[in-house]
């Protein structure tokens, strides 16, 4: 199977020949792929060399002139490095871009930190507008682009993992969806970690729902959950833990609940290494997802054996827990 | 940015007695209320004039044209000679200006794309205007707009900031000859440029030339020399920021 990086030029590559509004501005990375769009479409497929905040200022300057540029690089240096001409550029300028990032938390950990980024999503919370796609596979990722530059002239993140669930579930752009019902607890799964959620909450009775697009979050679907799994919900993001928390408490606003924020800790590791060893590094593995999930939520193995067996919460962080 | 009927109708009205540059001292007293102003202000207002009375293809009636020249104001702080010259030549309306700043005003002391009619971009803040115009250039090419001529005011001190050197060391070789940039040179820089700012851009394949910032037919002329495949810059110079 492709990853979702290596779907990308070709799709948008095909998306360049359907509709001559789209134009893709690049600063090397992933420049590779594009070279029969480039051939093809000399004056849309624009590498600026290795200058990000050149990158999303010519993007918004495509923008201005009617154009819908698709913005491509690692995340570190799509969303952190230029991220005040996200803010202006784009925002205050009050047009729009897809930006399209790889590498996500940590795609590649032997390459260190200077190549993760964790807190992509948490910053484009701090602006207004911003649609957010999280696939968890590269055909979730082939959908959900052709759904990003197809939004006029909106805002939006597209965020490519290499980590990928085992097959794609269908996905709309905008709502969750259902993958598990259960009484006892909602989870919900953020991309690529539908797998893990899905190991770790076996045989558990709780509702899992699958996030592809994360802002907005769906509120409805949210609600419809907790009328039969409860108020108490547990978000597992392959970001910053706890990004999402606000825009859980936010859809249930009206509800005493609780939420449980998982995801990548805030604390640089330090460490090389494989994404299975960060996985476990972050607790984002199936067995701690599994002891964390059950010890927050008090469910119990089913079927239901004799005698309660009260699993200790594990790994919990200050802050990422809310009572409301 | 919209063109709207009521901005037509101050045109006619105020275009016979605003539309000189012996006008734009009043039309700025009308945002400052006093006769002086402060350097960033008037620092622009002879290139600004030049440009949008004798260079620039774009009015009120265009000003949604697609194939009209853009004005990017990169230097958005000391905006009111910019706001003189809209006035002066019909984009805002006259009376706006004694709003200068307040809160119901659109007139800010930075300009805001969204509320000022003609203002290409919104700017305050420095170094985003030169790849924004970049970007510009580059999306009219895309679509076959070769006609139209994108312009950019930035600060000496403004280039500084290292977005432009992106821009600048990109449009040079990329050979992006509808960008033009004017450099507002008034001795602000802590750290000037060594060999001086015209340099700096033709080391990265620019046309450059570098006129007397007040001298309206030197600016002229160097607006309007021809710069085959390659984009232009215009340092101009005027009185030190500290004078």
């Amino acid at each position: 199977m492709d990853s979702m990086r290596e779907r990308f030029a070709p799709v948008v590559s095909r998306l360049l020949d359907e509709d001559p509004r789209v134009a893709v501005v690049l600063a090397e990375i992933g420049l590779a792929g594009f070279e029969e769009a480039l051939r093809r479409h000399p004056d849309r497929v624009i590498n600026v060399g290795i200058r990000e905040q050149l990158l999303i200022g010519a993007g918004a300057g495509l923008a201005l002139t009617g154009l819908r540029p698709v913005v491509h690089t690692f995340a570190s240096f799509l969303v952190e490095r230029p991220f005040e001409q996200i803010k202006l550029d784009l925002g205050h300028q009050d047009v729009g871009a897809v930006l399209v990032s790889a590498a996500a938390s940590f795609d590649w950990p032997a390459g260190g930190f200077t190549h993760m980024s964790p807190g992509d999503v948490a910053l484009l919370d701090t602006l207004d507008g911003w649609t957010v796609h999280v696939p968890g596979h590269p055909d979730e990722a082939e959908t959900l682009l052709r759904h990003a530059v197809a939004a006029h002239d909106d805002k939006v993140y597209v965020r490519l993992s290499d980590q990928s669930n085992a097959r794609p579930r269908p996905v709309d752009g905008s709502r969750l969806r259902t993958v598990r019902e259960g009484r006892a607890g909602v989870v919900v799964a953020v991309g690529p970690l539908l797998d893990p959620v899905l190991a770790a909450t076996e045989g558990l009775d709780v509702t899992v729902l699958y996030a592809t697009t994360v802002r907005p979050l769906d509120p409805a679907a949210l609600r419809r959950a907790t009328d039969t799994a409860g108020t108490d919900v547990v978000l597992v993001e392959p970001y910053l833990a706890g990004t999402s928390t606000s825009a859980v408490n936010d859809a249930l606003a009206h509800l005493p609940h609780r939420v449980l924020g998982l995801g990548v800790g805030r604390r640089e590791l330090r460490r090389y290494g494989g994404v299975d060893e960060h996985m476990r590094a972050h607790g984002l593995d199936a067995r701690t997802l599994r002891e964390r999930i059950t010890g927050f939520l008090g469910v119990r193995e089913e079927p239901v054996r004799e005698g309660p067996v009260r699993e200790e919460p594990v790994g919990e962080e200050p802050g990422a827990r809310a009572r409301v | 940015m919209t063109t709207t009927a009521a901005g037509h109708r101050h045109m006619d009205r105020y275009e016979q007695e605003h539309d000189s540059y012996e006008a734009l001292p009043g039309l700025m007293r009308l945002m400052s209320g006093d006769e002086k102003h402060g350097p960033a202000a008037t620092s622009t207002l002879d290139a600004l004039w030049v440009l949008y009375d004798q260079v620039l293809r774009v009015d009120p009636a265009t000003a949604d044209a697609p194939g009209r020249d853009r004005f990017l104001l990169s230097k958005g702080h000391g905006p009111m000679a910019y706001y003189a010259v809209l006035a002066a030549k019909g984009f805002v309306p006259a009376g706006w200006l004694p709003g200068f700043g307040s809160y119901d005003s659109p007139l800010g002391h930075h300009p805001d794309r969204v509320l000022v009619p003609g203002a290409e971009i919104g700017s305050g803040s420095l170094g985003h205007g030169l790849p924004i115009a970049v970007g510009t250039a580059l999306g009219l090419r895309a679509q076959g707009l070769d006609d139209p001529h994108v312009w950019v005011l930035v600060g000496d001190a403004e280039l500084d900031e290292g977005s432009n050197h992106e821009a600048i060391a990109y449009a040079g070789p990329a050979g992006l000859d509808r960008l033009h940039t004017v450099v507002i040179d008034n001795s602000s820089a802590s750290w000037a440029l060594p060999g001086g700012i015209a340099r700096r851009f033709e080391a990265a394949g620019w046309s450059a030339a570098t006129v007397d910032g007040r001298d309206h037919e030197a600016l002229y002329a160097a607006f309007t020399a021809p710069h085959p495949g390659r984009p232009r810059v215009v340092v101009a110079r005027v009185e030190p920021k500290d004078a």
